[in-house]
């Protein structure tokens, strides 16, 4: 029986994200993307880490783990290496991928470990009602800083590339379509995959809105991008985000879809123990150590 | 009767170690008691570096104070061990670096002046070999062949190739020939090869093997002093066994990746020390709020920040006891020797997919990095009649069963069974939120004082299955005097206790092994058939003491502490009892 939408369901509970929030697209596009590759739920692990995006896991029956903020990489990680037969997704804000946890996920792209990594990017610390966040744009005012914010904002998409990311893309929750394409190829992709999804925050964020966005993104396969090219991915993700004051008249532009895809042997491939059978099926039965004794005789 | 201590000490980078542990092994292998211990500063080169061994046709199980052998690869091991040497010690040195007359010494010295430079380059080998050639001039003089460390030779460096072996085996021999022709063969003793019953093992070994002897499936381990070991000593079996061992990015990941791992169905663990232990804290709460199995070891040494990094101590009980925020069950065993921490490691990757909790394995750098001789058929006895045990993990056919699968199901015995992913008809949320059966978030009152109860339930679950052996008394019972104590101080309380009964003075030892739930009503009662009790502890503020008197209510009338970074040495215990006049 292929997967459904309906068995993506649970009935004992419904998201709770403010009423127009950007992370229902990307909900929406996940589970698209999981009926149209067919994966069986059971075989499904999301791994959030804590936040307002980090909440979704509890609304998709699959197997979940909610860890800790800035934290579900590595959980990630333990769970490829124990059983490579899973599908296992990555899920967190900007402020748990780019600042509590940014280190894990640079050293999961080096590794190339074979999962997908879905950030749910607003640009604001949402759950504890709006701090700026890694990404906020230079000049933004914001409770959390008596100056407006002077900090360059994090480029994920060279961040990404110049740590060996072997699938770097930028979605936008408000195109489903596209956001499932990229879902479904950072998934069939083998190796270490992200999408940086711009997700407007209704609530917290009054400047990079649906409408905001609307005017500004564009698909990079519609402008020729060669996705092989990792220069050009570099130019590509140098548009945006800016690390200056945006000039009089100017408008940005906000590059989407897949910027760079190689491949690259992944952390499991160089994991001879799990070549055969994953460790999870490996039976702890029959295990000797008297020769290993010997030897120290 | 023999039991001498032989002392190696040079500049770090000159192979201290490896030519200490050819000495431990040089004498299991002539069937004596080796105990080793190891002093080295954190750094790879330059500072210095000191290897005990100490050798004994009776039991020991402690380095001791005084050295009977000393080689000095260069002046500072005299200067900072002359005061160590026992009256007539050997001092094996090389005349052209080192000039030294028996009026220099304290007290009565033998010199034995080996050319180890000239004989290294006379074999054609490197000059970083002198310490090999060391080995075979120690060697000469309490023993009146070579073969043994021949065959040595060959198992150190067999898988190396025959050059290697040859190498090794010619300049160790250039300085076991240069004694027996210039000072006779045997001049200190004639040790003859006894039977051999009895391995070699060091605490970090010990620690690994129990680990694969238990199934562990995957561990990630940050490099740090004094864990190091428990790594290499895994990845070198790593194939072997099919056990995955990864180098995380730092602690954090490492705890995190391992709880994925065992989220997952693999047994898993991670070990540091106290600063990586700082890191992991988040994660041992991550492992309690939401029921995956995990086994941390923690070796002390002393703090706080980055202290003295290669050292002993037993600082961070409170640390082990209290980390990560919030109320929740943990088990926390500590082993006091090699076999201790062979069983301990197995006891603890059982206990914690049992109960679905953090299990703590408190040791510390002595215990990690000295090495000891084990009965042979002791280790394999432990681990011939260890059985695995993972508790509630539903079957591939139970998980399809379910209709309504609750991870945490509220039983009676806390312990809710466990799907794994990739089950069909298990599927379900972990979460780090309080949650309610199924996983979902939950704040209720009602469901929180459940979900606490439920996890707690485990812990009582456990000690009503007897997981937690009392502490045990070993030595007389009727012993004027008790020392209390946890972890590697018993190296040298069991080594004391043997002294003080050729002197008549009779002492036992109440050895606390599990700290966590502590046997309290066990103890209390061990404890009223007591004459006198004297605690001992590696720490400045008498943690264990007051572990006890929170748990007990008993209070120490004696106590020795100490908190140096040095282990407890059997003299420093004796003078001690001596001092309380039992």
């Amino acid at each position: 029986m292929p997967t459904t939408l309906q068995d993506l369901q649970i009935d004992y509970d419904k998201p709770n994200w403010c009423p127009g929030c950007g992370d229902f697209g990307i909900w929406v596009s996940l589970k698209n993307a999981i009926v149209q590759l067919d994966l069986k739920p059971w075989e499904v692990v999301l791994v959030s880490g804590i936040g307002c995006s980090s909440k979704l896991p509890y609304w998709v029956k699959t197997y979940g783990f909610n860890g800790l903020h800035g934290r579900p990489m590595p959980v990630a990680e333990g769970i490829r290496l124990a059983n490579n037969g899973l599908t296992v997704i990555v899920i967190g804000g900007d402020g748990d991928q780019f600042a509590e946890g940014g280190n894990h996920w640079l050293h999961a792209a080096r590794r190339n470990v074979n999962l997908t990594l879905l950030i749910h990017d607003n640009q604001v610390y949402g759950l504890t009602t709006g701090q700026f966040s890694p990404t906020t744009n230079i000049g933004e005012k914001n409770k959390a800083t008596p100056v407006p914010v002077v900090e360059a904002p994090v480029n994920a998409m060279q961040l990404a590339l110049s740590a060996g990311a072997t699938f770097v893309a930028r979605g936008y929750s408000g195109d489903n379509k596209q956001e499932t394409e990229l879902l479904v190829e950072a998934i069939k992709h083998k190796g270490f995959s992200i999408i940086d999804t711009m997700q407007p925050c209704v609530t917290f964020n009054h400047h990079n809105t649906f409408a905001w966005f609307y005017e500004r993104v564009y698909k990079l396969e519609e402008h020729g991008h060669d996705m092989t090219n990792k220069m050009q991915a570099f130019e590509r993700a140098e548009e945006w985000p800016l690390r200056r004051p945006l000039n009089e008249g100017e408008k940005e532009k906000v590059a989407t879809g897949i910027f760079f895809k190689e491949d690259r042997p992944t952390w499991e491939d160089g994991t001879p123990q799990i070549a055969q059978t994953p460790l999870v099926k490996q039976s702890l039965e029959n295990i000797h150590v008297n020769p290993l004794l010997d030897e120290l005789m | 009767m023999i039991d001498l201590q032989w002392l190696i000490g040079g500049e770090a980078g000159y192979g201290i170690m490896t030519t200490g542990l050819m000495m431990s092994k040089i004498f299991t292998r002539l069937g004596l008691h080796v105990f080793d211990y190891v002093e080295y500063p954190s750094l790879i080169r330059g500072g210095h570096n000191a290897y005990y061994v100490r050798a004994s046709d009776e039991e020991v199980t402690s380095q001791k104070k005084t050295v009977d052998i000393l080689v000095a690869l260069n002046a500072d091991t005299i200067k900072l061990h002359v005061d160590e040497l026992s009256p007539n010690a050997a001092v094996i040195f090389d005349p052209s670096v080192l000039k030294l007359t028996v009026e220099q010494f304290p007290v009565s010295v033998r010199l034995f002046p080996v050319p180890l430079l000239e004989l290294t380059k006379k074999v054609g080998a490197d000059r970083l070999m002198i310490n090999t050639v060391s080995v075979g001039a120690s060697l000469a003089l309490f023993h009146k062949q070579f073969d043994v460390l021949q065959k040595i030779m060959q198992d150190t460096f067999g898988k190396k190739g025959d050059d290697v072996v040859a190498l090794n085996n010619n300049t160790s021999k250039a300085g076991y020939d240069y004694v027996v022709e210039n000072f006779g063969p045997g001049l200190l003793a004639d040790i003859p090869i006894g039977s051999q019953t009895r391995l070699l093992i060091g605490g970090a070994e010990a620690i690994a093997f129990g680990a694969i002897r238990a199934g562990l499936k995957f561990a990630a381990m940050y490099p740090m002093t004094p864990i190091n070991t428990i790594m290499t000593t895994l990845v070198a079996h790593a194939l072997k066994y099919n056990i995955v061992v990864k180098e995380p990015e730092d602690e954090i990941a490492g705890i995190n990746m391992a709880l994925g791992a065992s989220f997952a169905g693999a047994r898993s663990m991670v070990a540091t020390s106290g600063g990586g232990f700082s890191l992991m804290v988040e994660g041992l709460g991550l492992a309690a709020q939401t029921e995956t199995p995990i086994v941390v070891v923690l070796g002390m040494r002393p703090g706080p920040a980055t202290g003295m990094p290669t050292w002993s101590d037993q600082g961070d009980l409170r640390f082990a006891l209290h980390a990560a925020q919030g109320d929740f069950p943990r088990i926390i065993l500590a082993p006091g020797d090699m076999l201790d921490a062979f069983e301990g490691t197995m006891t603890a990757l059982n206990l914690a997919e049992k109960y679905q909790l953090p299990v703590i394995v408190l040791v510390d750098k002595h215990i990690n990095e000295s090495h000891a001789t084990v009965e042979s058929e002791k280790l394999k006895v432990i681990s011939d009649t260890f059985v695995v045990e993972r508790g509630k993990i539903l079957t591939d056919q139970e998980a399809l069963a379910e209709t309504d699968y609750k991870r945490y199901a509220l039983v009676e015995d806390g312990i809710s069974p466990r799907s794994l992913p990739g089950q069909q008809g298990g599927i379900g949320l972990s979460g780090s939120d309080e949650h309610d059966e199924k996983g979902l978030y939950n704040e209720e009152a009602d469901m929180r004082i459940k979900m606490m109860d439920k996890r707690y339930a485990k812990l009582a679950k456990a000690i009503a299955n007897n997981e937690f052996p009392a502490p045990r008394l070993i030595g007389d019972p009727d012993a004027a005097l008790t020392i209390v104590a946890f972890g590697s101080t018993k190296f040298a309380i069991l080594d004391a206790m043997r002294q003080l009964k050729k002197e008549n003075i009779s002492v036992n030892f109440l050895q606390v092994s599990f700290l966590e739930p502590f046997p309290s009503q066990a103890f209390t009662e061990m404890i009223g058939k007591t004459k006198k009790t004297l605690i001992v502890e590696a720490n400045k503020t008498g943690q264990f003491e007051g572990l006890i008197r929170e748990r007990t209510g008993i209070t120490f009338e004696h106590h020795l502490r100490k908190y140096d970074g040095r282990p407890f040495y059997p003299e420093e215990i004796i003078e001690k009892v001596k001092a309380l006049q039992v």
